[in-house]
């Protein structure tokens, strides 16, 4: 007797490790990461990131959760920030004292209430008449944010300043490392509701309406509310992280609820991989970076990540997160090093590939919008004449024997990633 | 009065049948795959670009007839090495890659021809006014736009209702195993009309370019209001398609020509309001002001109240 208490303890003492440990970790890495990463762009970057973090996680309820493609999620992104922003100017005005560090709450109310009206009628059905109705919503917001000037600031937006109202520990959030923890704290609450969210039974009846309608209307549940209930809850998401976009920038237009957001949101959901909690946040986070990081360098950025795009729904539509989840069976199995091999023989010439085709782009995009007798441009640090055969033949090079090894190298891995999922693999070679 | 109404009229009836031509390939493909193409007014983007690129170096006319036939093929490649493969990750899957195609083709095009506005003209047999009312001009362009658009309508209806190969579109529409299992080649059928779509939007981009501008945005402007028409006229009815691009077209030419204001109505009631409190744009709201939010207006209401659309007989 005695003994079974004493193994269960302890799995509830290792599951309970299993359970918190994840989410201490991410506690402490969002302590830490302004020590790693001191410098202004980076704590820049870094709060762009934990924006996009909840709002594609709230995007992924509807997606992901619920089975409902949006194509005007911005909607409530957009419409939260407006009201943060106004009530930072209540604020300043002196009109209405309220913390500056609470303000996200008013851009969550505002996208709860939006997602109430329009998820009354739009939640109906979901697939294709969800997504032409979203659509519809989205154009009619942003189509009216320019003709209601007085909310909407017209085209050039509406502004604020985030230092009034009572500070914090004496933190005003003037500067952007401050603003960052209030962003971190911001992030860290709202992921842990939104897991917490999946795991009610509201978000179960979520997947379970996404997977079968008909077979959870016969249980008894209309797959109506429950797509309704998902939907307010991404609402109020969308909304607080328009109100910390307010923080941030100090500026909201037009822009931030416009169908090029909405499709941003789409894009980064999908690349990090819908079918996981941690997708959209691996996706905003690659995005952020590609975003930050490219277009420091290149002008033609988000045609890399239109092709990175089109390329994961064709033959990875699991995502990024999904492509790490692959793994699993060889870890557990102990045989990730096994693969390592195969992985560089065939890495090497598809980074090659990738090399010479963007050396290639980017060298046209130079002779093509260069100045008149301006040839020379320079790419990682090299300096070349554009004008002259080398280069040229050097990018060809490193694309067609990159990508011909490419070719050439696929049919090992394949040999190697079936040896190593395979259960049966490891027995065989102990009998014989 | 009447001048204003007359040209709204003839506007309104080249603005929809040019709208008519992007969507009667979109709902030809809708019905058929049931995919809503994203990417469809990229390809009248792509039309434009081709035919202007053509037509620098052989003349409009050329550019007329091969830009078209270009986009078409490509929209063949596009279907059978891309949507088809997408096929298999489902609708969603099938729908977020037309959204990610459209993004792409925009990049693409910004890429090779730039972000200015192409010098895209009519040709000079066309530059003149074909006829004068009330000192208004009505450029022979337009009535040239008319005749290609009512053509492409007339014809498209023959091929569907009176030909061989209409009916076996037809029915690989209602019934495509059935199609399948009397020997017809379903996918090919899929793959023409994918191409044929696109087709008739890369020549409804390359008339057009010139009267509406060649630009990378182009593809926005025009995309969302077509998939309206779509929605509106009931989804892979194209009756519906030609009637509900002729009411958009009609209504947006007409919500411009006709400057009248909230606060028109409003004194006509004997009303009257502050001319500033939160809600003063509302009080000032015009006509020609919310033109652009007047199709999404009645998408919206169309899907809430008939979401059959208005001739459809299937919910989306």
């Amino acid at each position: 007797m005695s003994e079974i208490t004493k193994t269960s303890a302890a799995t509830v003492q290792a599951s309970s490790l299993k359970r918190f440990g994840p989410w201490i970790g991410f506690l402490i890495l969002l302590m830490v990461m302004p020590f790693i990463f001191t410098s202004n762009s980076a704590i820049f970057t870094m709060n762009l990131m934990g924006i996009f973090i909840i709002f594609a996680l709230s995007y992924n309820m509807l997606l992901g959760q619920g089975g409902m493609l949006s194509f005007g999620h911005a909607v409530y992104f957009g419409l939260g920030g407006f009201m943060s922003v106004h009530f930072m100017n209540y604020i300043e005005d002196g009109s209405f004292v309220f913390p500056m560090w609470l303000l996200p709450i008013f851009g969550g109310l505002i996208g709860l209430v939006f997602a109430i009206i329009i998820g009354s009628f739009s939640t109906r059905r979901a697939g294709t008449v969800f997504a032409m109705i979203s659509l519809g919503v989205g154009e009619l917001m942003a189509a009216s944010s320019l003709i209601f000037v007085a909310f909407f600031g017209g085209e050039e937006g509406v502004s604020g300043d985030r230092t009034m109202g009572p500070t914090l520990f004496g933190a005003d959030f003037g500067p952007d490392k401050e603003v960052y923890y209030l962003i971190a704290a911001w992030v860290f609450v709202t992921v842990v509701l939104m897991y917490l969210f999946s795991r009610t039974p509201a978000g179960r009846l979520a997947n379970a309406v996404r997977d079968n309608a008909e077979r959870a209307e016969f249980i008894g549940y209309s797959q109506r509310k429950v797509r309704f209930v998902s939907f307010c809850a991404s609402g109020l998401f969308a909304g607080i992280a328009g109100g910390l976009f307010a923080v941030n920038f100090e500026i909201v237009t037009e822009e931030n609820l416009n169908a090029l957001t909405s499709g941003t949101v789409l894009l980064m959901a999908y690349i990090g991989g819908v079918g996981f909690f941690i997708g959209p946040i691996v996706g905003a986070v690659v995005f952020t970076l590609l975003q930050s990081i490219l277009s420091h360098y290149t002008d033609i950025w988000q045609m890399y990540v239109g092709v990175m795009f089109v390329l994961t729904v064709m033959f990875v539509p699991q995502g990024l997160t999904g492509i790490m989840m692959m793994h699993t069976p060889a870890y557990r199995m102990k045989r990730l090093g096994g693969l390592t091999v195969p992985y560089l023989r065939l890495g090497i010439p598809a980074i090659s590939m990738v090399a010479g085709i963007a050396g290639f782009l980017e060298m046209m995009h130079h002779v093509r919008g260069a100045a008149q007798g301006e040839s020379t441009m320079s790419l990682i640090g090299i300096e070349f004449d554009t004008h002259s055969v080398m280069p040229w033949v050097i990018v060809a090079v490193l694309g067609i024997v990159g990508g011909y090894l490419m070719r050439s190298q696929a049919g090992q891995l394949k040999d190697a990633w079936e040896t190593a999922n395979d259960p049966t693999a490891g027995k065989k070679e102990a009998s014989s | 009065m009447f001048e204003l109404v007359f040209f709204s009229l003839l506007n309104g009836i080249v603005t929809g049948l040019l709208l008519f031509m992007l969507a009667s390939g979109l709902t030809l493909i809708f019905s058929m795959m049931g995919v809503l193409n994203f990417a469809h007014a990229s390809f009248y983007m792509l039309g434009a670009y081709f035919a202007y690129t053509i037509s620098a170096y052989l003349g409009f006319w050329v550019g007329l007839i091969v830009a078209p036939v270009i986009v078409g093929l490509l929209g063949a490649l596009v279907e059978r090495y891309g949507l088809r493969y997408v096929h298999r990750w489902g609708h969603v899957a099938e729908l977020i890659f037309t959204f990610g195609l459209a993004f792409l083709i925009e990049e693409i095009v910004q890429f090779i021809w730039g972000k200015s506005t192409m010098a895209y003209h009519e040709p000079e047999i066309l530059q003149f006014p074909l006829f004068t009312i009330y000192g208004q001009n009505f450029p022979a362009y337009k009535a040239f736009m008319l005749l290609i658009s009512i053509a492409i309508f007339i014809m498209l209806l023959l091929i569907l209702t009176r030909s061989r190969i209409g009916l076996i579109i037809q029915a690989a529409i209602h019934k495509p195993n059935m199609t399948a299992m009397l020997g017809h080649n379903v996918p090919l059928v899929f793959m023409g009309v994918f191409g044929v779509g696109c087709a008739l939007a890369g020549l409804a981009g390359v008339i057009a370019g010139p009267a509406l501008g060649t630009f990378p945005g182009m593809a926005v402007v025009l995309g969302a209001i077509v998939f309206v028409i779509v929605v509106v006229g009931g989804l892979g009815s194209l009756t519906g398609a030609f009637v509900a691009s002729l009411i958009i077209g009609l209504m947006q030419t007409f919500a411009i020509s006709l400057d009248y204001s909230v606060n028109d109505l409003m004194s006509v009631l004997n009303i009257s309001f502050d001319a500033d409190g939160a809600l003063r744009d509302l009080w000032s709201l015009s006509l020609p002001q919310v033109a652009p939010i007047l199709p999404y207006l009645l998408l919206v209401l169309i899907l809430i109240f008939r979401p059959t659309g208005l001739f459809g007989n299937r919910e989306t």
